[in-house]
C-alpha cells in the first residue's frame, strides 16, 4: 500500500519522530481520541536511543540492558494507543500554518495539521580534529546503531576518543556483545569534575549515579583509559591508521588503530523546528541553539511544540516525560473532556529524570578547544571549508553564516549545514569576539533533506500553486 | 572494522557493491552492509577526491552517499538491503541522469 492510500489529508495531531518523545506524545493524543499521525524517518520506531528495539538481532538482554528494552514498551502503548504509526517517512518541509511536507514510499504529499510535535531528537555534536573526514572514522552513536540494529562489534583495532555518558554506555554495550576496543581516550577537560562537583548533590539522587558508576567501571576493568587527553587528530589515507593525542602528562603518543569512534555529547536536531520559523536561543552551557518553549513546551509559533532532546538535551527519560506532556497540551487545547494522564504525576517524574543534569552538563561540558577547531581542520565536511578559510572571510568582513554561505560554499552542500551549523557559528563567533547568539546560524529552508524532484512533480497541485508559477 | 556479533532473527540479504557479491543481513542498513564487509570508503568526494565513509549512520552527515539501483547520492545509512540490491560507490562530481 503506497503513502497516498493510507495517509490522511489532515490530522489532529501531527507527531515527528518515534523516538521516547514522539511515541509518548503520539500515545496520550491517540488514547484521547485526536487523530495522530507519528511519523518517522527510521525503518523501525524508537529513535536512537532504543533504536531497532522491535527488531535488533542482539537478543541477550543483558549486552544492550534493562534501559534500552524500556523502549519496547513504549513502542507496544504507541501501537494500541491508536496512532498512526508511520516508519520510512520523510517530514521535509513545516510551516507556521502547520503545514507539512511529507514523502513515504516514494511518494511526497502535504498534510495538514491542527497541532504539531515535534520530536526529531539529538544528533553527536560536531567534533572536528585533524582527519575525523577519514574512512573508518565514526561517531560512537553511529557505532552503537550498528550495534543495535545489525548486530555488528568492533573488532581488529578500535579507540574511542572523547567523553559523556553515551561513550561509556556504548562501550560497556560492544565490550559485553564480544566487541574489542584497544583504549578509551578521555578528553574531560582536567579540573571539569571539580566544577561539576556543587551539582553532585542532584546526581547522587539521580538514578544516572548508580548507573554511570557501574558503567565506568565494568568499563575501566576490561579497557585502558587514559584520561585529560588533548590535541587528538587522526592519521590515514583511503582508511584511518593512527591516531595522536597528548596526554596529561605532555608527551604526545600516537595508537595503531583501523577504527576512530569519537563522541563529545549530543545537541538538538533542529533543523525542521528553525525550518518552521521557531525562535531558538544560544545555550551557554550545552553550546548549541535550542528553540524558546513555554511550560508545555509550546514554541513561538502558535500549535507547534518541541519535546524531548530537540527542545534541549536531557536524556531519554527526561524526553519520555517531556513527550508526554507536550501530548497531553495538545489534548488540552483540542479536546478538553478528554482523559489525560495525570499531569503531576509526570511532572514529578519530569523533574526527578532532570536530577544530575547540570552535573552532568557541567563535568562533560566540551572545551572550546574541541569544538572551535584549529586553521587546518575541515569545520564543513561537505563542501571542505576549513576552520582557517571561515577565518580568513571573516577577517575580510564577513560576518555571520548565510554570508559565509555565499563567499565558502560552507554549510551548502548535502547535509545542508545539518553536522557543521554549530562549529561555523562558533569559529565566526570567536573570530569576531561577540557572542555566538549575535552571530546567528544558517537560515533553514525546506526541504531540509533532499527528495527526488520527481516526488515533487507528482505531487497534485491546486489551482493556487499553478497560478503562482504558470502565467496565465 | 566491524565484525557480526549475532545472526538471530535475521535472514541473508545478496546483493552487489561495485560489481561485486556481497552477503548482508536483513536488519542491515546499506551502510551497515559495507561496514560488516570490511568497505569503509564509499565515495570520494566531488570537491577534492578525497576517501569518505559511514560518519553519522543516522542520516545526519550524508558522508555515506552511494548509488543505489542507479539512483546517485542516496544515504546508505538509511536505506535498507533487499536481494538483488546494486550498490556502486561514488566517485568525483555527479553527473545529470544519475
Amino acid at each position: 500500500m503506497t503513502a497516498r492510500d493510507v495517509i490522511r489529508d489532515t490530522y489532529d495531531v501531527v507527531v515527528v519522530g518515534a523516538g521516547p518523545a514522539g511515541l509518548a506524545a503520539a500515545s496520550v493524543t491517540a488514547a484521547a481520541g485526536l487523530a495522530t499521525l507519528l511519523a518517522d524517518e527510521n525503518a523501525t520506531p524508537g529513535g536512537q536511543i532504543y533504536r531497532a528495539v522491535t527488531t535488533t538481532p542482539v537478543r541477550d538482554r543483558a549486552i544492550l540492558g534493562d534501559d534500552y528494552w524500556h523502549g519496547a514498551t513504549l513502542v507496544e502503548t504507541a501501537r494500541r494507543s491508536g496512532a498512526e504509526m508511520l516508519s520510512g517517512a520523510l517530514v521535509w518541509s513545516l510551516d507556521a500554518s502547520l503545514t507539512l511536507g511529507l514523502s513515504h514510499g516514494g511518494i511526497a504529499r502535504m498534510v495538514q495539521a491542527r497541532r504539531v510535535i515535534v520530536a526529531t531528537g539529538a544528533q553527536e555534536r560536531p567534533f572536528p580534529i585533524p582527519g575525523w573526514t577519514l574512512p573508518g572514522v565514526m561517531t560512537v552513536g553511529g557505532a552503537q546503531t550498528l550495534l543495535k540494529a545489525s548486530g555488528l562489534v568492533t573488532q581488529g583495532r578500535a579507540v574511542i576518543a572523547g567523553m559523556g555518558p553515551l561513550l561509556w554506555l556504548y562501550a560497556a554495550q560492544v565490550l559485553r556483545a564480544g566487541g574489542r576496543i584497544e583504549a578509551i581516550l578521555d578528553t574531560t577537560p582536567r579540573g571539569a569534575l571539580l566544577r561539576a562537583m556543587p551539582y553532585a548533590p542532584g546526581l547522587m539522587l539521580s538514578p544516572l549515579f548508580a548507573k554511570g558508576r557501574a558503567l565506568m567501571r565494568e568499563v575501566r576493568r576490561r579497557v585502558p583509559v587514559v584520561t585529560a587527553v588533548t590535541e587528538l587528530g587522526a592519521n590515514g589515507g583511503a582508511r584511518v591508521r593512527e591516531i595522536a593525542f597528548r596526554s596529561a602528562g605532555g608527551e604526545t603518543r600516537t595508537l595503531p588503530l583501523d577504527t576512530l569512534l569519537l563522541h563529545q555529547g549530543v545537541v538538538p536536531s533542529t533543523s525542521l523546528a528553525m525550518a518552521a520559523g521557531v525562535a531558538h536561543r544560544w545555550d551557554t552551557l550545552q553550546h548549541c541553539w535550542v528553540p524558546v518553549l513555554d511550560a508545555t513546551f509550546e514554541t513561538s509559533v502558535p500549535g507547534l511544540s518541541v519535546a524531548g532532546d530537540g527542545g534541549g538535551i536531557a536524556g531519554a527519560w527526561a524526553a519520555e516525560a517531556r513527550g508526554r506532556l507536550a501530548g497531553i497540551a495538545a489534548v488540552r487545547a483540542l479536546k478538553p473532556d478528554a482523559r489525560v494522564p495525570d499531569e503531576q504525576a509526570v511532572r514529578h517524574a519530569l523533574v526527578r529524570h532532570l536530577l544530575g543534569r547540570r552535573f552532568l552538563d557541567t563535568l562533560y561540558e566540551p572545551s572550546a578547544a574541541t569544538r572551535i577547531p584549529a586553521d587546518d581542520v575541515i569545520a564543513c565536511r561537505c563542501e571542505e571549508v576549513t576552520a582557517g578559510r571561515i577565518r580568513e572571510t571573516v577577517a575580510m568582513g564577513c560576518e555571520g553564516p548565510n554570508q559565509m554561505k555565499a563567499l565558502t560554499r560552507c554549510g551548502m552542500g548535502p547535509c545542508q549545514g545539518r553536522l557543521c551549523h554549530l562549529t561555523v557559528t562558533e569559529v565566526i563567533a570567536a573570530a569576531r569576539g561577540v557572542s555566538p547568539a549575535e552571530v546567528g546560524t544558517y537560515r533553514v529552508r525546506p526541504p531540509v533533506k533532499p527528495i527526488p524532484l520527481s516526488e515533487f512533480a507528482a505531487m497534485s497541485a491546486g489551482d493556487e500553486a499553478m497560478r503562482a508559477v504558470v502565467r496565465l | 572494522m566491524f565484525r557480526r556479533h549475532t545472526l538471530e532473527g535475521t535472514h541473508k540479504i545478496a546483493l552487489t557493491v561495485d560489481g561485486r557479491p556481497v552477503i548482508a543481513r536483513s536488519s542491515d542498513s546499506v551502510a551497515a552492509a559495507l561496514l560488516a564487509a570490511g568497505i569503509a570508503q564509499c565515495r570520494d568526494t566531488p570537491v577534492s577526491g578525497a576517501a569518505r565513509g559511514p560518519y553519522c549512520l543516522m542520516g545526519v552527515c550524508f558522508d555515506c552517499l552511494v548509488s543505489i539501483d542507479g539512483v546517485g547520492s542516496r544515504q546508505a545509512c538509511m536505506v535498507q538491503v533487499v536481494d538483488g540490491m546494486v550498490v556502486e560507490t561514488q566517485h568525483g562530481p555527479r553527473t545529470a541522469g544519475r
